[in-house]
């Protein structure tokens, strides 16, 4: 369910803007005084998911927050391509921090803010840690997750491109099965990564019984900054896991960056929900249901399933992991079907 | 300067790297031409004045209507909308109800009163304009605006040509025609009615004019030969049409045979149902051969015409009529059968086509005239330098749409005669085909339905048959456009940009694109909605 209902029907609100809107309901990042927190001249590729959607959830964040916000950014590509010594992208207040600790850095800015607070600051300053899917998923995933059961207030997002880019595109814990890397198995009957290992994470973070978990793609605009909003008005500890392609890691081209995370939703490869302590409250229903496919032919770290002879039984289990998403996190709008 | 520990260079921003350098292809912001626009008969540029409409400014949109043909009125409940046939939508679920959205405009336009804009100066110059039809007014309202004095001839008692004496009142009610055909004349246009021109030469040459604009309608109806007897009533559609406006009704009894299978034959059929008669068509081919346009006939049919298909009158008789039965030959040709079959019938309306009558262009010297029109060049004049024609006279197929575009193309060409250039039309953009839109961006939304008047009273009264949109329903419609081509400040292309190279600036400025940063990765162009980026090949 879109969290607005469809008011022109011109472009709905599926557009970044609207001119049909009044200013205050139209999206942050229509706005001309937006805060561009990642600016431009990053090195981030052309077509970069990561880039566009750690601009869409920081200036959303900077918006919620009126501007009080301090970031932890654990390292990885996000890193690489924003701040190399001594130049920086970001527009914010920003903390380098290790691959795996960017959680623990940031459970402790808020923890000195908090002290700050008993001893008179009157700014309610908020605090976000950010990271790829390898520093969250699997390097940082016990910090992130003694951050979750201290329930410190620290909103946690995570952008999941599938694996290891900037160093040479390997497997992640959040690899989806069938696709190529540098680590997984090249040749052989069954190439590209495994089925039935990796880890999901926002269902990790729901097990937590935090707040708030929520997932979002860099197609839904306006789907991403009302999470993101909403998240800053919860205290405590809250995750966002946004999918975001990767033209080099996926093999895609770089103008399909948005279109392949709309195929993710509409085939059900990643569903897009929320959940508040522990329990999902609402999801994203497809527009336009699509065969997994749709999603899978236009990137070349699938190109192995679409052969001479198509892999049909491995194309079989990725629809059927994407109808179990379906049915579990009710993407489907069973009224308007 | 005393740097912290560990520390050697001074903060830097990334402003300094300018990835601009990486690109092989930019994005450049381009308008094409939507396939509305392209295929409009009068040149009307239906995306802009919807873009208007659909922010509820409506007098801005007529405006901009008005711009290209000054009835939007009468078009919304006439032209039959070829615009629509066409429209990109109709590949998602229905076309834009443009003629609706057009007709709200023009009826919004005469309610509120708003008036076309008179010329700012004046240029001296005096213009003819032969026919107060269509085409005519169309082309006295353009030369109005150029500043060029204006007078218009018209054999007819009243404005409106064809518009009046060849549709029926519940198609056009009257005071929407009054209304726009007044508008004009408001500008400035003198008219002079009742006044036939017998020879254009000798007219122009005694009111001093310095060009002349012939738009002359198809009001001579074509005969065709049918043994009758001295009693039996045959007439024509076009007379019957026309004394419908008059005091004296035409007496064509109860029942009226209709011969033709034009749009002619259906408005006479059902003016002739709605006057008591119990109307048949009687045309020679099948429907899908028929000249008509197929909702007319499926409206008459539903008012309860009656058509025999297949079927040629081969004898009138006082009370009665022959027909002979058709069957289409292997080439679609109607070949008669032998079978012959009587009908009763009070009178025969004969439906078969009209032609020009061209007598004040005798003796005109360097004029061609060929099928019964008048060939004129690609600026619209004739052979006769300064003698431009339009509308029905000309070769083209007659319609009101048409009649207007030639109104407005005339005179244009006429100002730049009378300025001694010639006018060349602007290029036009490449057309905004379906492909070159993403349109998962546009909300799903079904068309509007206008209402149509219950049967009864379609069958008994000239009341209009076809009612129009009220705001709420004429504003859902605008917003169904597309905006095929043109920019209509979506800000997906700044939201989309992942290095922030495109600059906002601000309401109805769009954007530029930054070079420095923008690293041609295309995104903006993939998800634009409307097709307005295109990506161009770098030069270095």
């Amino acid at each position: 369910m879109s969290f607005q209902p469809v008011k022109f029907y011109q472009t709905g609100t599926f557009t970044v803007g609207n001119r049909l809107l009044a200013p205050q309901e139209r999206s942050v990042q229509a706005n001309m005084e937006r805060t561009n927190s990642l600016n431009s001249g990053h090195r981030a590729c052309q077509g970069c998911g990561e880039a566009l959607g750690a601009r869409y959830a920081i200036d959303a964040a900077m918006h919620a927050t009126d501007n009080q916000l301090i970031a932890a950014n654990a390292t990885g590509c996000l890193e690489v391509f924003s701040t190399p010594y001594p130049e920086t992208s970001w527009q914010i207040p920003w903390m380098h921090s290790l691959f795996g600790n960017a959680p623990a850095v940031a459970t402790g800015i808020a923890a000195a803010i908090k002290i700050k607070r008993q001893k008179g600051l009157k700014d309610d300053v908020r605090v976000v840690a950010q990271g790829g899917d390898g520093g969250t998923t699997d390097i940082g995933f016990g910090c992130l997750s003694g951050m979750f059961e201290r329930n410190d207030d620290v909103l946690y997002i995570c952008y999941d491109n599938g694996g290891y880019m900037n160093t040479g595109v390997q497997r992640s814990s959040a690899t989806p099965p069938a696709a190529r890397t540098a680590t997984t198995m090249p040749v052989g009957p069954q190439p590209g990564n495994v089925f039935g290992q990796g880890k999901f994470m926002p269902a990790i973070a729901m097990a937590h019984e935090i707040p708030y978990v929520a997932t979002a793609t860099v197609a839904d605009l306006r789907d991403l900054e009302h999470k993101v909003k909403k998240a800053m008005t919860f205290r405590g500890a809250r995750y966002i896991h946004i999918l975001v392609p990767c033209p080099l890691g996926w093999g895609s081209a770089s103008q399909d960056t948005i279109k392949l995370s709309r195929l993710a939703k509409e085939t059900g490869m990643f569903p897009v929900f929320e959940a508040e302590y522990g329990e999902l409250t609402n999801s994203s229903k497809i527009r336009r249901l699509l065969p997994v496919e749709e999603y899978l032919r236009p990137q070349k770290r699938f190109a192995h399933l679409f052969g001479k002879s198509p892999a049909v039984a491995t194309i079989a289990r990725l629809q059927a992991l994407a109808d179990k998403n379906i049915r579990k996190y009710e993407m489907l709008d069973k009224e308007a079907n | 300067m005393n740097k912290p520990f560990a520390i050697t260079l001074d903060p830097g921003s990334s402003l300094a790297n300018h990835t601009g350098s990486w690109r092989t292809e930019r994005p450049v912001y381009v308008d094409r031409l939507p396939p509305c626009n392209s295929q409009c008969p009068a040149g009307e540029d239906i995306q802009g004045w919807l873009f208007h409409a659909e922010s509820g400014n409506y007098e801005k949109a007529w405006q901009h209507l008005t711009r290209d043909n000054p009835f939007p009125a009468i078009m919304g409940r006439v032209c039959y909308h070829s615009c629509e046939n066409v429209c990109n939508r109709g590949q998602l679920d229905a076309p834009v109800g443009i003629n609706s959205v057009e007709r709200f405009l023009g009826d919004e336009a005469i309610r509120r009163a708003w008036k076309l804009v008179p010329p700012a100066a004046e240029t001296g110059k005096h213009v003819l304009i032969v026919g107060a039809g269509p085409s005519g007014m169309s082309a006295a309202y353009h030369l109005r605006r150029f500043g060029h004095r204006v007078t218009v001839y018209e054999a007819g008692p009243l404005l409106g040509g064809m518009m009046r004496f060849g549709i029926p009142k519940y198609r056009l009610p009257r005071d929407v025609l009054d209304a726009e055909m007044q508008r004009v004349v408001d500008m400035g246009v003198e008219v002079v009615l009742n006044t036939k021109v017998d020879n254009i030469l000798d007219t122009m040459q005694t009111g001093k004019f310095d060009a002349a604009f012939l738009a002359v309608g198809a009001h001579i109806a074509k005969r065709a030969f049918i043994p009758s007897g001295e009693v039996s009533k045959v007439v024509d559609a076009i007379s019957v049409l026309r004394s419908m406006e008059g005091e004296n009704k035409p007496m064509l009894g109860r029942r009226v045979i209709v011969y033709g299978g034009g749009n002619t034959a259906i408005d006479v059929a059902r003016t002739a149902k709605r006057m008591g008669a119990e109307p048949i068509i009687v045309y020679r081919r099948t429907r899908d051969k028929m000249p008509a346009h197929d909702f007319e006939i499926e409206e008459a049919l539903q008012e309860g015409v009656m058509i025999r298909w297949l079927s040629t009158i081969k004898q009138a008789g006082d009370t009665n009529i022959t027909i002979e039965k058709m069957e289409l030959d292997a080439s679609g040709f109607p070949q008669p059968t032998g079978e012959f079959e009587t009908l009763e019938a009070d009178s025969v309306v004969l439906a078969l086509g009209q032609d020009v009558d061209l007598s004040l262009l005798e003796g005109v010297p360097g004029l061609e005239v060929s099928d019964g029109v008048v060939k004129v060049d690609a600026n619209m004049m004739t052979g006769q330098p300064g003698v431009f024609a339009g509308g029905d006279m000309v070769p083209t197929e007659r319609n009101i749409t048409i009649g207007v575009g030639h109104g407005k193309k005339a005179a244009r060409n006429i100002d730049a005669w009378l300025r001694g250039a010639t006018y060349v039309a602007p290029p036009k953009h490449q057309v905004a085909t379906f492909d070159k839109l993403n349109t998962w961006y546009y909300a799903d939304a079904p068309k509007t339905v206008r209402p149509m008047l219950d049967i009864i009273r379609r069958q008994s009264t000239f009341d209009e048959v076809q009612g129009g949109l009220d705001e709420s329903t004429a504003l859902f419609e605008a917003r169904r456009c597309l905006s095929c081509g043109n920019c209509f400040e979506c800000d997906n292309c700044y939201g989309v940009c992942p290095d922030n190279a495109v600059i906002k600036l601000g309401p109805g400025k769009r954007f530029e694109f930054n070079y420095d940063y923008c690293k041609g990765c295309g995104m903006c162009v993939a998800e634009c909605p409307c097709g307005a980026i295109n990506m161009v090949p770098e030069n270095n």
